[in-house]
């Protein structure tokens, strides 16, 4: 549970561009982290290999090391699908599958690679998971209903359930908040408040406000110019971010002067 | 007096223009619909003497229902015959071109397939009787030597291997491009962030499909698979050279059986009078299989616009 992520050197290509340049971050565990920056910067597609996501894509590749307490992610050997089972993401869109019900979303993950599951340690684990993500009191007298008939904040904490159920290590969320209303915002961001107590987490998000209340760590990457490589520019205590920036960039990013 | 400001300053010749196409696009519905009631208006009366004459007068003497009914379960059978091998098939390679092969393959097989559907159903047919036909004999001959106790396989063997299998066979490449290609469109069209979604949780690529691209397109494979059969019940040319034809029998492997539109073909030059009204009474029966048949097939595309993937 709750492994440190640390990248060296790390380039993203697609195909021949080249994304994300260079970069070395040290993420600790039971932290949250958020990645802030301007719209094409590289941080989504950065947080997108931390669990190889952005080989989806075709001709995602990258140069450099992700290590998870060491390990290397793109080791000789390393399948992607493991990687994914212990690095769960959420998405900018609440994503269930629309067939499946609402208990089946959260056991969707659980099921995979040929796993079976009694019925009994399935519901107390959708208990779990529901309780995890602060949905099971909205949900509880529903579960055989579809996903897709709850609400937008309802629907994303049911994707965390889901994330949560497979019991990853880190969990990666891609501006998770950018499609629900100020309500949901806030419920997302209580549930990852106490997520952090027993996961890793990395969000991106393009709300300063948002990585100021539930970051512990942030880090700013920006972009010299369309078509140039997106960098980490400073990494540092969120607080520091915000308040007392070493660089002139941040500066101007987090007191609203571009971006 | 003052004038209306909002009176139409637009030449005289664009409102002529918008009224003619109109027109047009009014008249070309109008034809469609003309042109299918005047069909269905001519099978029916054409057909007409044969529901009234005597039973006795109609091929095999014991009335229409008994004549049509085994070429009706011919036709039926040849088209699941067909339906069974290009479904698999067809949803195999759909899925290959849409999620499995690299680009550079994928564009090129996919035109290929759809070049199928271009073939003219009697080169299918020569191929089925020159090609096909003679090198299905030994598998047949197998067939009748090891599975001769289940009725459709029971013996002797074509030993021209102008049978009901081979038929359906050829059947089943003709309909595999509309299976194919209307169930790579749909499989194209699974949302990426329902895809992004299962492999997240750490799926395969093929527990990916499983969880997120077939449920999606399972409407879309049903209808695909609905215009297939359309195609396969309707069929003329190919079967009529491929099959040698006899009365309805249970095994596939011998000569045998009949469809309706190969009947009708077979006969019609040489028929008359109320024999002509007969093969035109079997053309209304066909006409309404296939109708029915495209009517589901519709209904469930309609029910599946309804359900917009993205939630």
């Amino acid at each position: 549970m709750a492994k440190r992520i640390d990248v060296n050197a790390l380039n993203v290509y697609y195909s021949k561009f080249l994304a994300v340049e260079d970069i070395s971050i040290n993420i600790e565990p039971k932290s949250v982290t958020a990645f802030i920056g301007p719209s094409g910067c590289g941080k989504s597609t950065f947080l997108r290999t931390l669990n190889r996501m952005h080989e989806v894509i075709p001709g995602g590749r990258v140069e450099g090391e992700v290590l998870l307490d060491g390990d290397d992610l793109y080791g000789p050997g390393v399948d992607p699908v493991t990687v994914r089972s212990q690095i769960g993401m959420v998405f900018q869109r609440p994503n269930p599958f629309p067939t499946m019900s609402i208990k089946d979303n959260v056991l969707a993950g659980v099921k995979l690679n040929g796993k079976k599951i009694s019925r009994s340690d399935a519901d107390s684990l959708v208990e779990k998971s529901l309780r995890g993500a602060n949905l099971w009191n909205e949900v509880k007298d529903r579960l055989d209903k579809p996903g897709s008939g709850l609400s937008g904040g309802q629907q994303q904490r049911l994707c965390i359930a889901r994330t949560i159920a497979v019991k990853p290590d880190v969990i990666l969320m891609d501006e998770p908040c950018s499609a629900l209303d100020p309500i949901s915002t806030l419920a997302i961001e209580d549930l990852i408040n106490e997520l952090k107590s027993d996961y890793t987490v990395v969000i991106v998000t393009h709300n300063m406000q948002q990585a100021a209340r539930v970051s512990d760590k942030t880090a700013f990457f920006n972009i010299a110019g369309t078509g140039k490589p997106g960098k980490l520019i400073e990494y540092n205590d969120t607080a520091a971010i915000f308040s007392n920036p070493e660089q002139k960039a941040t500066e101007d990013y987090v007191s609203g002067r571009f971006g | 007096m003052t004038t209306n400001a909002l009176k139409s300053k637009s030449s005289t010749s664009g409102q002529a223009g918008d009224k003619i196409f109109s027109g047009t696009a009014l008249a070309a519905g109008v034809l469609i619909l003309v042109t299918l009631f005047a069909v269905a208006i001519f099978l029916l009366i054409q057909a007409l003497p044969t529901f009234v004459a005597d039973p006795a007068d109609i091929s095999g003497g014991e009335g229409f229902f008994a004549y049509i009914w085994p070429i009706v379960i011919g036709t039926v059978i040849a088209a699941a015959i067909a339906l069974l091998i290009a479904t698999p098939v067809g949803i195999g390679v759909a899925l290959f071109i849409s999620h499995f092969a690299p680009r550079k393959v994928a564009g090129p097989l996919g035109y290929v397939i759809d070049l199928l559907a271009a073939i003219p159903s009697v080169i299918y047919g020569a191929w089925g009787y020159m090609v096909l036909a003679p090198a299905l004999v030994p598998i047949f001959e197998w067939l009748a030597a090891n599975l001769g106790f289940i009725p459709i396989f029971a013996g002797p063997a074509s030993q021209t291997g102008k049978t009901m299998f081979t038929a359906g066979i050829v059947l089943a490449v003709m309909v595999l491009p509309i299976i194919t290609s209307l169930s790579r469109e749909i499989f194209l069209q699974t949302p990426k962030l329902h895809e992004e979604a299962a492999l997240a949780l750490g799926a395969t690529r093929w527990e990916m499909i499983a969880m997120a691209v077939i449920p999606f397109a399972r409407p879309g494979i049903i209808s695909a698979v609905m215009l297939g059969l359309g195609r396969a019940l309707g069929e003329t040319m190919a079967v009529a050279l491929v099959l040698s034809t006899g009365n309805l029998i249970p095994s596939l492997i011998k000569s045998g059986n009949q469809t309706i539109a190969a009947e009708i073909a077979l006969n019609f030059p040489e028929a008359f009078g109320l024999r002509l009204a007969e093969l035109i009474a079997a053309g209304l029966v066909l006409f309404m299989i296939t109708l029915i048949v495209n009517m589901i097939a519709r209904g469930i595309i309609a029910r599946h616009k309804e359900f917009s993937g993205a939630n």
